[in-house]
């Protein structure tokens, strides 16, 4: 039993295929694990007996953790909030629907900041989830419950969402894979929104194959979100071992001040290793990424303020009792509703939306938004990827940065320039420092995923990581 | 700085009602924050640059505007706090102002 859970996904699948394993003891032994839950990862198990699976497909009947913000039919489906206490969606997101008829079977739902603002997955109705590689710390967030999971072995693995960070670097402070792929590679329908112009899905794996494996399998143009847009060619199973010819760009605005020197020093010794497998690893300039920050904090929270005023009580989740008025209900329900997180973010987008600001905060981060995306297109020019840290530090305690959120903020300081330019990035663990995981993120152009997962392949390779603490303890 | 009143005045805009606890926090931390942001005014005069508001090119999607299947009321009715006679029921929204 605890063989054919140590396996990756796409061994498991593999070996389904073969006749050589049966998926129901791949669902029956994940479930076991996923309703321990050692860690608060999860917000629903699945409680359904192994279903019949078609052996020959692609995933095998490999059981998939989905981050809560997934609508899935019939299931709760809270995006971590009390706003929407009770809902059960009547249908279900197309990625997650896309995971089904490919042959992963839904394991069960994964905490996360309520509707994914955060950096640590402490901003949850459900109540933080902890690190797998050390209880006292954060996962990461704000899909820390899908990494979590992944790291413990409770789920073979995982999908997520990142809007500036959310799926990178709690991979990164997990010690696993996690890919954003390009803005509209993955359908956002069925996603409960937080910063429209930002959010994209993706996998959670323990290596670069179930990565491309699972990103393969949930990618595509959806009818049902205009946004999607359908990859140039398919997405193809990683199989580069070198580097030869590789132009690797180093961001000295990403890669010196602000990181911790533990950090620096797995990343230093990872680029000595993409130069021993035959890359070029050259100094490159993002000027403008110091400023991706601000950028992404003025235009992530606007888009959430207009995202999140559906939620008013009227037709679905909470209601607060007792309201004077109709006004008073839906202050009442969203005073109660929504964490304080979440207020934060609508109260910030609100004024760089409001009347007198706009110009100076809305208006200027869009125009920054365009010269963050102009950096990259001349980074392109020399180079085939740009490498940072993935986050700034290893994960650190639980509560240490809960009533400072500038310093909360901070730790998407490397992933949030992606994300204002739409491009794919991924995260793989590079070592330790104190113990802890260390994520080194690789950035290409828009759908050049492909090339993407071969070049963190040939990393992964010869880094040789173990991301298994579990297997172990 | 964003002063009490500023608080009060976006919290009205957001139909949030914020206790005053609350409304003192978030000046403080928005105001931290704001702080922060603001560096963008270091970079000066962007007139010439254009706005992004969506990062990949994407052509208008347009279908024919035919009828067809959706949900039945009585399941978008399902997940309401109140529904009623095939609607959302709300509480009055008070005497009409004068």
């Amino acid at each position: 039993m605890s063989d054919a859970l140590s396996l990756t996904a796409a061994a498991a699948a593999a070996r389904v295929r073969a006749g050589d394993l049966d998926p129901a003891e791949l669902w029956d032994g994940y479930r076991a694990r996923a309703a321990a839950d050692d860690h608060n990862a999860f917000t629903w198990v699945s409680d359904a007996g192994a279903a019949t699976v078609d052996r020959d497909a692609p995933l095998g009947g490999v059981p998939v953790a989905v981050k809560d913000l997934f609508a899935t039919q019939g299931v709760p489906s809270q995006a971590g909030s009390r706003i929407l206490e009770g809902y059960r969606p009547p249908y279900t997101a197309t990625a997650v629907e896309r995971l089904t008829a490919a042959g992963a079977p839904l394991l069960a739902k994964t905490n996360q900041d309520e509707f994914a603002m955060g950096s640590s997955t402490e901003n949850s109705a459900y109540g933080p989830t902890t690190n797998p590689w050390d209880p006292t710390r954060v996962p990461g967030g704000s899909s820390g419950g899908s990494a979590a999971a992944v790291a413990a072995g409770s789920a073979p693995w995982a999908i997520g969402t990142d809007t500036g960070g959310s799926i990178r670097q709690p991979a990164a402070l997990c010690g696993i894979v996690g890919l954003k792929p390009t803005y509209g590679a993955v359908s956002r329908y069925g996603m409960i929104a937080f910063a429209s112009s930002l959010d994209q899905a993706g996998p959670f794996t323990r290596d670069v194959t179930d990565a491309a494996l699972l990103f393969g399998a949930m990618a595509g143009k959806d009818k049902c979100d205009s946004t999607s847009v359908g990859l140039p060619g398919p997405v193809e199973l990683p199989r580069r071992t070198d580097l030869q010819g590789v132009r690797l760009g180093v961001p000295e605005e990403l890669s010196g001040e602000g990181i911790e020197p533990g950090v620096l020093a797995s990343f230093t010794a990872t680029l000595d290793l993409a130069r021993e497998l035959g890359a070029t690893v050259e100094p490159c300039k993002l000027p403008h990424a110091p400023h991706a920050l601000s950028a992404y904090y003025l235009i992530a929270p606007a888009e959430a303020s207009s995202n999140l005023a559906r939620y008013d009580g009227v037709r679905y989740g909470f209601r607060a009792d007792g309201a004077r008025d109709l006004l008073h209900m839906y202050t009442e329900t969203r005073e109660q509703g929504f964490g304080a997180e979440v207020k934060r973010r609508i109260m910030l987008g609100t004024y760089a939306l409001s009347s007198g600001y706009y110009d100076a905060y809305y208006g200027r981060a869009q125009k920054v938004r365009t010269l963050i995306s102009r950096d990259f297109d001349t980074a392109w020019e020399r180079f085939d990827f740009v490498v940072t840290p993935t986050a700034p530090s290893v994960a650190f305690a639980l509560g240490a940065k809960t009533d400072d959120p500038l310093a909360m903020y901070l730790n998407d300081f490397c992933t949030v320039p992606m994300s204002l330019a739409g491009i794919p990035g991924i995260s793989i663990p590079s070592g330790l420092s104190e113990g802890l995981p260390v994520g080194f993120q690789l950035a290409g152009p828009a759908f050049s995923e492909n090339a993407l997962l071969d070049a963190a392949h040939a990393l992964e390779g010869a880094i040789g990581f173990d991301s298994a603490p579990w297997r172990t303890a | 700085m964003l002063s009490r009143d500023q608080v009060l005045h976006v919290a009205r805009l957001a139909r949030l009602e914020l206790s005053e606890d609350e409304q003192e926090r978030m000046s403080e931390e928005l105001s931290k924050v704001l702080d922060h942001i603001e560096r963008i005014a270091e970079l000066g005069d962007l007139d010439d640059v254009p706005p992004t508001s969506h990062v990949i090119a994407v052509e208008n999607a347009l279908r024919a505007d035919e009828p067809r299947p959706s949900l039945p009321a009585e399941v978008a009715l399902a997940s309401a706090p109140e529904a009623d006679q095939g609607g959302f029921r709300v509480p009055s929204p008070g005497p009409a102002p004068a």
